[in-house]
């Protein structure tokens, strides 16, 4: 298992953390850093923590026990939301009767900018557009959002996390629902933005097999962290093999 | 035309009129899309209560509507929060609750007279002009905040998970577009009255929402829906001896029966 010491390369510390609702544990002490560069998939059986571990890191949901900290600073500390972009579960919850338009939405990402760094309205436009062709969506500018597909939709969201070039994506299950060619083409702009842009990219999914051409770091929950390291080593680990032996669906098959 | 704006109550109901439509317009955008559109007709009936603690202490029953209406919507706020209780569960309480203590207080005052009528029904044309200008100083305060703010307010409106890790305070906003709407519906109560001042907060918005295919155009269409409302209202109420306060709802409701089968007939091509 990687050292857990901070280091000048750790972005997010999770430290000790643990979560109940009610009486009912989510969370179990759990421990481990995500640092510069990762593209880290937390994965896990439903039920297993993942999403809630997402929430605690970005101050969504306090823990019960713990703190998680990014670049240093405890979450509740941190204002720094521009640096950080993210991507909540797949958008069932998004009205798609809702009167906004693709550029809005994007839009609104430029909202955790502080006062002080606000833009033009020029270079708002500019920044908009960027980050749409960075998603293949430039030519639905002004489309309402509510007519597009899902798997455009998500495109957009990511666009909305991105414009401020963070310098980590938090996205969880983003491909529920969505056909698996459209999920290729999603992993693969992914792929550019941590390997080109250079974001740290966070994925909370349950499905490996479709991401593991992409990511090189997995950390494996099941209210406890089971496993965190190299995605090469979880293969072969105890971890991975305890998955499987317990029935868990942490692997699908591309045809 | 002259004929009509030559009268000083006339140019103050115009005055006070657009100013307070165009706040109700701004707001029902955004209670609409938050499912929370009832609370206009909530809040009117808890401002009634207000009114009738006004008459009843004898002071100004537009500035106790406006505290009693505050309080309780926040209250409300609170209650859903902690207490669990649905939005429309909590409405529903307070707002029978309210309505009855106004009815108890207005008859222990003795008050089932003109002052009451006005305030069900609307008393627009009969606005005098400290309470017009107090009606446009806060119509415009609501104007100005809901202006600066509506970027937070459609995100938070639109995802309010993504609008939290964004770093924006939702409950913050949550509790200022509250006060905001207790605000603005105690304002509209002077136009239309207790009894219809949901229908301005609503309808206006509601139209607008049918024809508009972004959140800027929903807040301006909206906005002119209201105001053509109420001011083609006072027209008609006056040269028709209609009810100014029935007129401006009804008209209201037209125009957003034509946008309703325009955007139909767009769907349709």
């Amino acid at each position: 298992m990687a050292s857990i010491a901070d280091d000048m390369d750790t972005l997010v510390a999770v430290r000790d953390v643990s979560f109940s609702y009610g009486h009912t544990s989510v969370l179990s002490h759990v421990t481990f850093n995500i640092r510069t560069g990762d593209f880290l998939a937390i994965i896990g059986p439903n039920g297993s923590g993942k999403t809630t571990l997402v929430k605690i890191i970005l101050g969504l949901l306090e823990p019960s026990s713990g703190e998680a900290k990014i670049m240093g600073q405890r979450v509740n500390r941190f204002s720094d939301w521009e640096k950080i972009g993210y991507v909540p579960q797949k958008a069932t919850h998004i009205d798609p009767f809702f009167p906004v338009s693709v550029k809005e939405v994007v839009a609104m990402g430029l909202l955790s900018r502080k006062n002080t760094q606000r833009l033009s309205k020029k270079m708002e436009e500019a920044v908009i557009k960027r980050a749409l062709r960075q998603v293949g969506m430039e030519d639905c500018l002004n489309r309402r959002i509510g007519s597009l597909s899902g798997g455009q939709q998500q495109r957009v969201f990511i666009a909305r996390a991105v414009v401020n070039r963070p310098l980590m994506l938090f996205l969880d299950e983003p491909t529920t629902g969505v056909d698996a060619e459209t999920q290729e083409r999603f992993y693969d702009i992914l792929d550019d933005l941590n390997k080109k842009e250079k974001i740290t990219i966070v994925l909370v999914t349950h499905e490996i097999g479709i991401v593991d051409m992409h990511i090189n770091r997995v950390a494996c929950l099941n209210q406890k962290l089971i496993y965190h390291g190299a995605h090469e080593e979880f293969c072969r680990s105890d971890a991975f093999k305890n998955m499987l032996a317990g029935g868990h669906h942490v692997i699908s098959h591309r045809h | 035309m002259d004929a009509f704006l030559s009268f000083g109550f006339l140019q103050r109901a115009l005055l006070a009129g657009v100013f307070v439509a165009i706040a109700c317009a701004l707001l029902g955008v955004f209670l609409i899309l938050r499912r929370d559109a009832m609370i206009g007709h909530g809040l009117a009936h808890i401002a009634f209560a207000g009114v009738a603690i006004g008459l009843f202490l004898k002071v100004m029953p537009l500035a106790s509507a406006l505290v009693i209406a505050v309080i309780t919507a926040l209250g409300i706020m609170k209650l859903k929060e902690k207490a669990g209780l649905y939005g429309d569960t909590a409405i529903a309480i307070f707002s029978s609750a309210g309505f009855a203590l106004g009815l108890l207080l207005v008859t222990l005052a003795q008050s089932f007279n003109v002052d009451l009528f006005g305030y069900l029904f609307g008393e627009i044309l009969a606005i005098d002009p400290t309470e017009v200008w107090l009606s446009i100083a806060l119509a415009v305060s609501v104007v100005t905040i809901v202006i600066v703010n509506y970027k937070k307010f459609m995100y938070m409106t639109f995802d309010r998970e993504s609008a939290k890790a964004s770093g924006i305070k939702v409950n913050r906003l949550d509790i200022l577009v509250t006060t905001l709407t207790a605000v603005t519906v105690v304002l509209g109560m002077k136009i239309v009255g207790l009894l219809l001042v949901a229908a301005l907060v609503v309808i206006p918005a509601a139209a607008g929402l049918q024809l508009a295919s972004n959140f800027r155009q929903s807040i301006v269409l909206s906005s002119i829906v209201a105001v053509v409302s109420v001011v083609l209202g006072l027209v008609g109420a006056f040269y028709l001896d209609f009810p100014a306060s029935g007129t401006i709802v009804l008209l209201s409701f037209l125009i957003f029966g034509l946008f309703f089968a325009l955007k139909r007939k767009r769907r349709a091509f």
